[in-house]
């Protein structure tokens, strides 16, 4: 692995230590997995909804090249003003430029995963721009100088007291409460001092119509809509398969997204932004920038099968049901997408040298397959990635980067061995008389029997057995 | 940058054409079909909005202004803000009498009122072209006679709602009223007063919009 490549399996031992943050996962997680059941407990209606979802964004990745030409087309036409961006950096130059141009000090922002992708805030920052978080969660993230540990609910991994003793160190007026009404509510001044004199709004986009030119935002708290209305510039910022073909593609796909998610039958607001204010409107910004940003994509999208990383509408839902991201929350990840669809979507965008690790936090129980809202084969990806990140020359950027001399070796041989009856007789018999001598401090048979009972071999093969009941060998 | 976009759109049709894709069929039938009836639409948009902190005041076509008068007097509310170039707004000029909240119109840019917009607006009153039965939602097109924050920035905002203007699905209303064909600036679909459960998953409304919606039912 290179120098910069993620270690999940420390962090993840690092998580499972912790008691504080296992009980605040554990109590999120099983809440909100029931909750959602309740959502969708029409089954019928459930298969319905979520084949006609599948169906639309399949149908937009089919047309993706001309969906997104209409989109650029449309959105122009209503008054947005398009940009392409191939890497995360051109991104951040094309977002800095037009805060550059407009004098920007001060940005609102709703809560983007792209913009987390592109590490947007520190680059502000950098540049002399003040980006404050907007979404309650990634508020209290950015004050805790952490990142999101989900992509729905970014603070989850912390319990009132601890986000209480945050406000009080980091807000000057803060009094210290565990009220939660009023922990809201302090965030609620500070924050709406910031709406009324940001220079730009920044937010994500939940789905982009081809046919209309319209963003769609869905949220609960009102400050998507406060970015995206209150500031004289908007700036939308979205991963290119977020287009869908029609308006009427919307309602199924929220449907699906809000009840997945928050198991909501559907967000406080849906808002459907196509255009800037008009001649004659009061109010809304006097420029919209949509920046749609590849980082990956295209190259994901040119495989038939990995492209169906891209049918993710950012539910969620997978990582809620996940057995591993339950036990070791977002922060092992260490990647702005956890949990089963970042395991598969980050080695894909930033490469396997670097993300190679992430497609082994799984367990292959299929249980993020079984609640993908859009059907995504999420487990053969990962077990496809898997193999990529041995075998030099596939598709996938950085295929081959952990391809080790000595797990070839064993498999190697493990090979030889079974192909060969001499051969597994002659190691069968070895192990019934020599394995259970192995101790259990030897490398690879640590890992194991840190946590498990050490394997003990019987005294007799097999085969031994068989044939003192009268089986021949074949 | 119109080399990324070249190079973007290039690569995509590259991807693709090598390896097509043929998505199956959307059958939009699951959201055809859910129909609910008469009286069981308003009660389902009632306890699905209710739910959530939403408040309904009950009144008549003859009667709305005085009762939203009388309703906002007994709160305390200091002031409404509303569109005086709507019919609406004409008719709660015409029969506001004295005594109740201030009526305040937004009249003007936001420029050149937004401090006061955050500062010392207690409510905002707007139309709306419906509401949905299947999410219980309140559909709010904002205009240049009712902006886009009158529903927002105000710590109350009153919705006021026909009962016979509701609409089975978000889809129903969408494409019955071919939206399509002309999208406004901005399209809002609003379900309940702003609400966050942001912290350890406790519910807790008004953390940046209304702390209240009160939907005003004209029959």
């Amino acid at each position: 692995m290179g120098e910069t490549s993620i270690n999940f399996a420390k962090a993840s031992s690092a998580a499972l230590q912790d008691q504080q943050l296992r009980g605040n996962f554990r109590r999120a997680m099983d809440g909100l997995m029931s909750k959602r059941a309740v959502q969708f407990a029409d089954t019928a209606e459930w298969n319905g909804v979520r084949t006609l979802g599948a169906s639309v964004r399949l149908r937009a990745l089919s047309k993706l090249p001309e969906l997104l030409e209409k989109l650029e087309a449309n959105c122009t036409r209503n008054g947005i003003q398009v940009h392409w961006a191939s890497t995360t950096d051109e991104a951040n130059a094309i977002v800095l430029s037009i805060m550059q141009r407009v004098n920007a000090k001060l940005v609102v922002k709703g809560k983007s995963m792209v913009s987390e992708e592109m590490h947007l805030n520190a680059f502000l920052e950098k540049h002399g721009i003040e980006s404050l978080e907007s979404d309650l969660g990634e508020y209290i993230v950015q004050l805790d100088e952490a990142m999101p540990s989900h992509i729905i609910m970014p603070a989850i991994h912390m319990n009132t007291k601890q986000i209480a003793h945050l406000f009080k160190q980091k807000i000057k007026e803060a009094e210290y409460t565990e009220d939660v009404a009023q922990l809201t509510d302090l965030a609620r001044r500070v924050l709406r001092k910031k709406f009324a004199t940001a220079d730009v709004g920044i937010s994500g986009v939940n789905m982009a119509v081809a046919e209309t030119g319209t963003l769609c935002l869905v949220e609960n708290e009102g400050n998507g809509r406060m970015s995206t209305t209150v500031p004289p510039v908007h700036i939308a910022v979205m991963g290119l398969e977020k287009v869908v073909e029609k308006l009427e593609d919307v309602p199924p796909v929220i449907s699906l997204l809000t009840r997945s998610a928050t198991a909501q039958p559907i967000t406080t607001y849906v808002n459907m932004i196509s255009s800037p204010r008009k001649e004659g409107e009061k109010d809304g910004p006097n420029e919209i920038h949509l920046v749609i940003l590849d980082n990956g994509r295209s190259g994901i999208y040119a495989d038939e099968e990995l492209r169906n990383t891209l049918r993710c509408i950012r539910c969620g839902a997978c990582m809620n049901h996940c057995p591993v991201y339950t036990k070791v929350g977002g922060h092992a990840y260490q990647a702005p997408y956890p949990g089963p669809i970042g395991s598969i979507l980050m080695p894909q965008v930033e490469g396997l040298e670097k993300r190679g690790e992430l497609p082994h936090a799984c367990t292959m129980c299929n249980a993020c397959v079984e609640i993908c809202p859009v059907k995504i084969p999420i487990v053969e990806i990962m077990g496809r990635l898997r193999s990529e990140a041995v075998h030099p020359g596939d598709a996938v950027k950085g295929a081959g980067s952990h391809a080790s001399k000595a797990e070839a070796m064993v498999w190697k041989g493990w090979s030889m061995t079974y192909a060969s009856p001499l051969a597994y007789q002659f190691a069968t018999a070895l192990l019934a008389k020599l394995g259970n001598a192995a101790p259990a401090s030897l490398p690879l048979l640590k890992e194991w029997t840190n946590v498990r009972s050490k394997p003990r071999f019987a005294n007799r093969t097999l085969h031994a057995l068989a044939r003192e009941k009268g089986i021949p060998d074949v | 940058m119109s080399e990324s976009r070249n190079a973007i759109l290039g690569k995509l049709r590259a991807g693709r054409d090598a390896h097509p894709l043929t998505p199956p069929e959307s059958d939009f039938a699951v959201l055809r079909n859910k129909r609910w009836d008469g009286a069981e639409r308003m009660e389902r948009i009632k306890r699905m909005m209710e739910a959530v902190h939403t408040e309904f005041l009950e009144t008549t076509e003859a009667g709305w202004p005085a009762d939203v008068q009388a309703f906002l007097k007994a709160q305390g509310t200091r002031n409404l803000l509303f569109g005086p170039a709507t019919e609406a707004g004409a008719r709660l000029s015409a029969e506001w009498t004295e005594g109740g909240p201030d009526l305040i119109p937004y009249a003007d840019r936001v420029e050149t009122f937004k401090e006061r917009l955050f500062d010392g607006i207690d409510a905002g009153i707007t139309t709306t072209l419906g509401a949905i039965t299947d999410t219980g939602s309140l559909i709010v097109w904002p205009t240049p006679e009712e902006p886009r924050l009158m529903s927002l920035v105000p710590h109350m905002h009153l919705a006021l709602l026909r009962a016979d203007a509701l609409y089975d699905t978000f889809w129903q209303a969408m494409t019955e009223n071919r939206w399509a064909d002309g999208m406004p600036t901005n399209a809002l679909l609003i379900s309940g007063p702003s609400k966050t459960a942001d912290i350890e998953q406790t519910l807790a409304y008004g953390v940046h919009g209304p702390k209240r919606l009160v939907v005003v039912v004209i029959r």
